[in-house]
């Protein structure tokens, strides 16, 4: 039986360092190549040493997928491809491809620059392996090698984050990196068609979560903003540099734009404006409304959105700041957050998740005051809220998923062990299809039933399709002919041409069977009895009777002889091709049963 | 003499019939020339290769046949069909047979053998599809012919089992279009075919190609439309459909769901994973909500806009549709909604403060969550959150007409339409307010959605704001608070876009008469009395305080307390507001004001109108006023006109009804005071110029009718005979004046025969008011006609001169409704001392808004006219797109005028202002002036009394500061 392995080196109930390994129909593929943030030794890559202890990666695998650009799914990738050597294609999309090089930059001085390790990739070397990179476009089949194919659809996580279809002749399987089935203010929803693979690998970030309506979050996102500002104070969102940021962006900025505020909003870092730069370029990956609107403005060319500056942060009146990094645990966000916490006027948003030990988790879970660094206490007056924005699918979104593609097996992975229980228990419930969610480094074995392609010549399938009816190709039908395999092709051809083909001579088969029959009578009696019984039970049948005694149905033969010692015995020879088996077999039965007494 | 005339009447209708036949002769004469069949018969047969015959064909195809020659050119056509071999020919031989057959006045019936003869030797599918489809045409020409229907509906039955999908496609669609629909008809025979239709096309929902499936669902849809009643037989198929690879098929499946939960609502469906029932409607409502989160959105938008019309559901279903049930980690968590609902019913505002507010409560048992299965579970939560704006749109129709019928449901959906006020495009916020507003009678706002709802008053868009405003015209509100939120909010809105003034006003007007008694309490402090001291008066002119005080005194109309709460500058504001903004502020009863309060008083019951009697009983005096000397007569009239003007000033609602009858009086005026002249006395050389009043008068009776025929909505025939009279009594003055000034008696001549034209054509327009004119001008002229007809232009003169000062004066019957167009210019408003600065020779746009009321078809009469201070006028006919339609009888026209000019040496004004364009020669109903594009003509307008089509101006005009620069060199 074909199968299909995986095995995740990464991201098998776990969250961070996604990488997982498919051999499907001879192919190796990797999909992601993530490093984990929460390790800073080598656990924070994947272990390729697994693919191949001293043989080169590049003879094992065939090709290297990227879902997006986040870097617990693009991370090692310089590694890999540079440190451990992998020569092979590497696929992402166009934006994926253009912002990736961006944050494993960024990634690279934090590491080096800032914590001095070494033995670390450099600038070079992220070069190096972006040019190995294949950019593919949405819905663009790609072949990678003759048999191997991929394909990318929309995934709505963040811009250019893609869910990857690899196809070997019959056998599919799909990818889903991160994925978000509700549209938000600047990506549209995830999208599959019915491509029914025989496996699904999805997220499961969210598998125990079904979350409210994003309405009400933006609703009371700006609603919180706009009365804070009007009362003059001053808005403090920490971010992190792409993704949410920009959906946040948009989103006050068509709240400023529609409501004629003139409070200013600020932005700051520079690795921001660069992002900025490839969302403006890449306004087919958004969603309808900026795709629409864009030849009249393209919405990322913010106008109440400007760059910010340390000095403003000391001016007066309202203003709203985005400031990099999201938890506040250094940089810009925390020395605007010391400067404003003091007024009660002021609010800070915290939009997304804050690590234990960071001054956003520390604020959230309600501490007033803060220790700084060189004993000073931090009275926090300041308003602290927090607002999910989080793109990805819920349990609801990952079961829409699951239907619209209609897949044979879902695997689970990039989630927490004993959420992804409750869900894998859900998908077998309701689909009936069989479910999976293998731990790091552990195999899971899928067979699948692939169908294999025949070609047949178009004589034959006519002459054999027109005998029904209704044409209900629906349903599977039989057919004759001969199977040729020949050039690791299949063919399905007439015998005729296949013997011809072939250069074999006809041969017949026939079968030939005696029944011995007790009647006294004379041969040709016997015959005549025969003939009567057959024609009468045989209605729709030709059967014959010959000059020279001989009985023929159809294209068998009944010929009748007395037997050499027991006159009484009649002896029938019934003799017919292999054509005509099923006929002959039910002719001889019947005749093996004796002729009836009375005539 | 009377006889006479009324023969002579039929005798002309008589003499235009004929003239009519023989033009139909004529033309008979000159189209049957046989030169068409026989031509492309040699043709035909011509062409040496298929490519020829195909161009032949062709350009015979741009050239229509007349309805005799059908049939020789459909003959000769089949008889080419059957030599040809060329499958592309045949191909149009028969597209062209159905082009043919379309034909206006051609019965097919005689080319049906041949038709149906020609299939049957036919190996090409695609021409086997084309000539299913001229069978089609055929077919759906023949209504009334029963047998010939069957015979095609049994040929396309044989056609069936082709491998074609595209023959296949043609059956069902022919099938579904002409199949027999009768139940129980006459023969047998029919009603089993009948039976057979429905199980023929039921047998292509399986097909292999979708394109079958789709035309088979299709056609079992048009058998609906044409009255067929569906088994119900076919909902398990059409359910399994549902599931099809193919969106056009799913989509098709979900209308032909819908149709069958129309068809059968009640009876019961099986579910099928348990033993339980449910009705039928009730499972195609969670089939079709499932729908709303298909992969395609065409599929999408067909649901949702079919859930609107599924009001058969039951309740338990339909709330469903809004419940989405949250968790997080698997315990149970409270959405948004709920939390703010409880919120508010526990009294506290929401702090929204700590991290973990929305903390998941109680654990979920694993088993109970359904993740998908829940058929209509929540999908109006998904089909509100689409990605697609058409879908989003289509949801909020659903919404709004689910709600309309039920209203607990409507209570329910508040929240998630509330929410879509924040949508990202405008359309969606727009159609979700008004889909409030259409649901308002069934709800009451809290007040944390009212605070949502009146966000959304700052928004840029002034359609937004107006809409809202709208809503709010008929929004219960349950506090208070909320009443005095909204007032706020809308003062804050005014401040922001001074231009809604109206609008706010309006709005608040409707909220204090709504909500008495949540304004008495707030009274005091939006007044800002105090029990001891005084407080200063505040500034009558300020629009917020205006707007304060709208509210109050509506509140005050059904709230008899409230006046004495007011101080006493109040009382006099409420005077002055009475008078100059009558329609926003209502009469009230004050305390020591007896005059105001006796005009109206309680006894008089409404449909009674004190004002509406008073304008019938000066027009009542009026038309008695034959007795009076002519001194008295105008004097009447002058007065008359002088007070309905005043009342159509303070009553809005009859402002039409007055303006139109002072109208009418003032054009008798005129024409008295015309014919009182002193002019007539004297001998015709001597007074040339004092004849300026004569003429003017006469010129202006006519602009002044014009404007009564074109310029009020609801005038009727009896109306417009009498405007009519009216005019052609102007047009005899013009011609009597004329004749007493011009020497000569050449230019008459003509000014006589057109004048008797136009009596003649006003009688036969009218013919059938004649009888009511007893004693009226046309009345006495029409017995004078032959007389007329045959005497020189100086006694035509006389005789008109005569007869125009014995004539009476004529009754004007009033219409039950009449409304004055009126246009209102708001932008530019004429305040701006800054000059639009631009290069001569280029283009300025300036935008225009203005709001026109009662205006029938704007979209072909309403212009645009821009005057220049050199005198130039230059009129724009804005686009049908720039005109909305906000109410019934209102629009709003948001154009932009291109202006541009030689360069000036200093800023200078021009004016704009709109025009109501007509067309004298037509009926007031169609109205419509051919557009000749909408370029700007240049030229000066034609004046209004020489010129069939003219132009009213109905709006002020408004002055533009501009200024052209000379272009840099």
């Amino acid at each position: 039986m074909p199968e299909i392995k995986v095995t995740p080196l990464g991201a098998g109930q776990d969250v961070g360092r996604s990488c997982i390994l498919v051999s499907i129909a001879g192919k190796n593929v990797m999909l992601d190549c993530g490093m984990h943030m929460g390790y800073n030794d080598d656990r924070r890559f994947p272990d390729f040493s697994y693919i191949t202890q001293n043989g080169r990666l590049t003879d094992f695998l065939d090709c290297v997928i990227i879902s997006h650009f986040h870097l617990d799914h693009c991370g090692a990738l310089p590694y890999f491809s540079e440190m451990v050597g992998y020569d092979g294609p590497i696929y992402m999309t166009h934006p994926t491809k253009a912002i990736c090089p961006i944050l494993l930059e960024d990634y690279r001085k934090i590491t080096v620059d800032k914590k001095g390790e070494t033995n670390f990739f450099t600038s070079q070397m992220i070069k190096d392996c972006m040019k190995k990179v294949v950019a593919v476009h949405l819905h663009q089949t790609v072949q990678v090698d003759e048999e191997l194919e991929i394909k990318a659809y929309y995934a709505g996580h963040v811009l250019g984050a893609a869910m990857f279809q690899i196809k070997v002749g019959c056998e599919s399987v799909v990818y889903t990196g991160d994925y978000n089935m509700t549209p938000d203010r600047h990506l549209g929803a995830a999208w599959i068609d019915k491509c029914r693979p025989d496996l699904l690998i999805s997220e499961s970030t969210y598998a125990t979560t079904i979350r409210d309506s994003k309405r009400c979050r933006e609703r009371d996102f700006l609603k919180k903003v706009h009365e804070t500002v009007e009362r003059g104070g001053k808005v403090l969102i920490p971010v992190f540099a792409l993704g949410r940021a920009q959906e946040l962006c948009i989103l006050l900025e068509t709240f400023w734009e529609r409501m004629n505020l003139k409070a200013p909003i600020y932005f700051s870092t520079g690795l921001t404006e660069k992002a900025n730069h490839y969302y403006k370029l890449f306004i087919t990956w958004t969603n309808q409304k900026i795709r629409k609107t864009f030849v009249q403005r393209n919405m990322f060319e913010f106008k109440h959105i400007k760059a910010f500056d340390r000095a403003f942060a000391d001016n007066p009146g309202p203003m709203v700041v985005f400031a990099t990094p999201g938890m506040l645990h250094a940089g810009q966000s925390l020395q605007i957050f010391r400067k404003w916490a003091g007024n009660e006027k002021n609010m800070v948003i915290m939009p997304g998740y804050c690590v234990q030990g960071t001054v956003g988790h520390k604020i959230l879970s309600g501490q007033r005051k803060l220790e700084m660094e060189g004993r000073q206490i931090l009275e926090v007056k300041m308003q602290v809220e927090y607002m999910s924005f989080s793109a990805h699918a819920d349990a609801k979104g990952i079961m829409q998923l699951i239907r619209q593609a209609e897949p044979r097996n879902v695997l689970l992975v990039h989630g927490e062990a004993k959420k992804m229980e409750f869900l894998k228990q859900k998908i077998e419930q309701e689909f009936h299809v069989s479910c999976f969610m293998p731990a790091n480094g552990e195999t899971t074995t899928i067979l699948t039933n692939p169908c294999i392609p025949v070609d047949i010549s178009l004589g034959l399938l006519k002459r054999e399709t027109v005998i029904g009816p209704l044409p209900d190709a629906k349903k599977p039908k039989l057919m004759h002919g001969t199977l040729l395999m020949k050039d690791n092709s299949f063919r399905l051809v007439s015998p005729e041409q296949a013997l011809k083909e072939l250069g074999l001579a006809e041969h017949q088969l026939r079968f030939t069977c005696r029944v011995h029959i007790q009647d006294p009578r004379k041969e040709h009696e016997t015959v005549l009895r025969v003939y009567n019984h057959l024609k009468g039970i045989l209605k729709d049948y030709s059967v014959q009777h010959l000059p020279d005694g001989s009985i023929t149905v159809e294209s068998i033969l009944i010929q009748a002889t007395a037997h050499s010692e027991d006159q009484g015995t009649k002896v029938l020879l019934v003799s017919w091709t292999y054509q005509d088996e099923e006929l002959g077999s039910y002719l001889t039965s019947l005749l093996k049963k004796g002729l009836p007494q009375s005539t | 003499m009377a006889a006479h005339l009324k023969k002579r009447v039929y005798e002309e209708f008589t003499k235009v019939v004929q003239q009519q036949h023989e033009d139909l002769a004529s033309k008979k004469l000159r189209l049957t020339k046989p030169s068409k069949s026989a031509a492309l018969h040699v043709d035909l047969c011509k062409a040496t290769s298929p490519a020829d015959a195909l161009q032949y064909l062709l350009q015979f195809a741009r050239k229509p046949v007349e309805v005799e020659s059908v049939e020789g050119v459909v003959r000769i056509l089949l008889e080419h069909y059957y030599k040809e071999n060329d499958a592309s020919v045949r191909l149009k031989i028969a597209s062209l047979l159905g082009l043919l057959s379309k034909t206006a006045g051609f019965s097919p019936d005689c080319i049906v053998d041949d038709a149906i003869n020609t299939l049957q030797n036919e190996k090409s599918h695609q021409v086997l599809a084309q000539l299913l489809d001229t069978l089609l045409v055929i077919g759906t020409k023949l209504p009334e012919n029963p047998s010939v229907r069957m015979r095609l509906v049994e040929v396309a039955c044989k056609h069936l089992t082709d491998s074609s999908h595209g023959v296949r496609n043609k059956c069902l669609q022919l099938i579904g279009c002409l199949g027999p629909v009768e139940k129980g008809a006459t023969k047998e025979a029919e009603s089993q075919a009948a039976k057979d239709v429905q199980k023929i096309i039921g047998d292509h929902f399986n097909d292999q190609d979708p394109r079958v499936r789709t035309a088979a669902i299709k056609a079992m849809l048009q058998l609906h439309e044409r009255g067929l009643k569906l088994q119900q037989a076919i909902y398990g198929q059409a359910c399994k459909l549902l599931a099809d690879d193919y969106e056009q098929v799913r989509s098709a499946a979900v209308q032909l769901i819908w149709v069958l939960s129309q068809l059968y609502p009640e009876s019961i469906v099986p579910i099928p994973s348990s033993n339980e029932e449910i009705r039928l409607v009730d499972d195609a409502f969670g089939k079709i909500c499932h729908m709303v989160s298909d992969g395609s959105w065409v599929v999408r938008v067909q649901a949702a806009k079919l859930l609107g019309s599924m009001q058969q559901v039951s309740s338990h279903f339909l709330e469903q549709t809004l419940d989405k049930k949250l968790m997080s980690d698997l315990r149970r968590k409270r959405t948004a909604h709920e939390r703010a609902k409880e919120l508010y019913s526990s009294g506290e505002f929401s702090s929204g403060r700590k991290w973990g507010d929305d903390a998941p409560k109680e654990e979920i048992d694993t088993g109970a969550v359904n993740l998908i299965e829940s058929g209509a579970c929540g999908a109006f939560v998904h089909g509100l959150e689409d990605e697609m704006y058409e879908v989003r749109i289509a949801a909020v129709e659903a919404l709004c007409m689910l709600a309309q019928s039920s209203p607990s449901f409507a209570e329910k959906c508040l929240d998630f339409l509330v929410d879509m006020f924040n949508d990202e495009i405008e359309e969606v916020r727009l159609q979700s307010i008004h889909t409030m507003r259409k649901i308002s009678n069934n709800i009451t706002l809290r007040e944390d959605q009212l605070d949502t709802v009146l966000a959304v008053l700052e928004d840029s868009s002034r359609d937004i704001r107006e809409a809202l405003h709208e809503l709010l015209c008929c929004t219960n509100v349950s506090t208070k608070e909320g009443i005095h939120l909204a007032l706020v909010e809308l003062l804050k809105n005014l401040t922001k876009y001074p231009t809604d003034r109206e609008s706010i006003w309006k709005c608040l007007k409707f909220l204090g008469s709504r909500h008495p008694t949540l304004v008495l309490p707030l009274v005091p402090e939006l007044l800002s009395t105090h029990p001891f001291f005084d407080t200063p008066e505040p500034d009558m002119d300020d629009p917020a305080y205006i707007a304060v005080l709208v509210l109050i005194f509506n509140a005050a109309k059904s709230c008899p307390t409230m006046p004495a709460l007011f101080s006493d500058h109040t009382f006099r504001h409420y005077a002055y507001l009475r008078d100059s903004l009558s329609h926003l502020v209502p009469p009230l009863r004050l305390p020591g004001r007896k005059l105001v309060s006796s005009a109206v008083s309680p006894s008089i019951t409404p449909h009674e109108d004190p004002s509406q009697q008073f304008l019938h009983q000066s027009l009542e005096r009026v038309y008695n006023f034959q007795h009076l000397d002519p001194r008295g007569i105008q004097e009447l009239l002058e007065f008359t006109i002088r007070d309905l003007q005043r009342l159509g000033e303070l009553q809005s609602e009859l402002a039409g009804m007055a303006d139109f009858t002072a109208t009418y009086l003032q054009c008798q005026l005129l024409l008295i005071k015309a014919l009182q002249e002193k002019l007539w006395n004297v001998a015709a050389p001597l007074y040339l110029k004092q004849n300026a009043l004569a003429s003017a008068a006469a010129k202006q009776i006519l602009e002044e009718t014009y404007k009564m025929e074109f310029m009020y909505s609801g005038v009727e025939s009896r109306q417009v005979v009498i405007i009519h009279h009216m005019r052609l009594q102007a047009k005899a003055l013009q011609l009597i004046v004329t004749a007493r000034t011009t020497r000569g008696v050449e230019p008459l001549f003509g000014m006589c025969e057109k004048f008797l034209q136009e009596v003649d054509s006003f009688q036969r327009c009218f013919i059938s008011e004649l009888p009511h004119m007893q004693g009226s001008f046309v009345d006495k002229l029409l017995d004078l006609m032959p007389r007329l007809v045959t005497s020189k232009p100086s006694e035509v003169v006389k005789i008109l001169q005569t007869t125009l000062r014995q004539s009476t004066f004529l009754h004007l019957p009033l219409p039950e409704q009449l409304h004055r167009a009126t246009a209102n210019i708001i932008e530019p408003t004429g305040e701006s001392d800054n000059p639009l600065r631009f290069t001569s020779g280029l283009v300025v746009a300036l935008d225009v808004d203005a709001t026109l009321e009662h205006v029938q078809d704007p979209q072909g009469t309403v212009k645009v006219q821009v005057l220049y201070p050199d005198g130039q006028a230059q009129l724009i006919h804005p686009k049908p797109a720039d005109f909305r339609n906000p109410g019934p009888g209102r629009h709003r026209l948001i154009t932009q005028v291109y202006l541009s000019h030689t360069a000036w040496t200093e800023p200078c004004q021009i004016e704009v202002r709109l025009l109501l364009a007509y067309n004298s020669n037509r009926s007031k109903a169609s109205t419509r002036i051919p557009k000749s594009t909408w370029s700007e003509s240049l030229e000066a307008l034609p004046p209004s009394e020489n010129g069939i089509e003219g132009t009213i101006p109905f709006s002020k005009p408004v002055k533009v500061f501009i200024m052209p620069k000379p272009a840099r060199r």
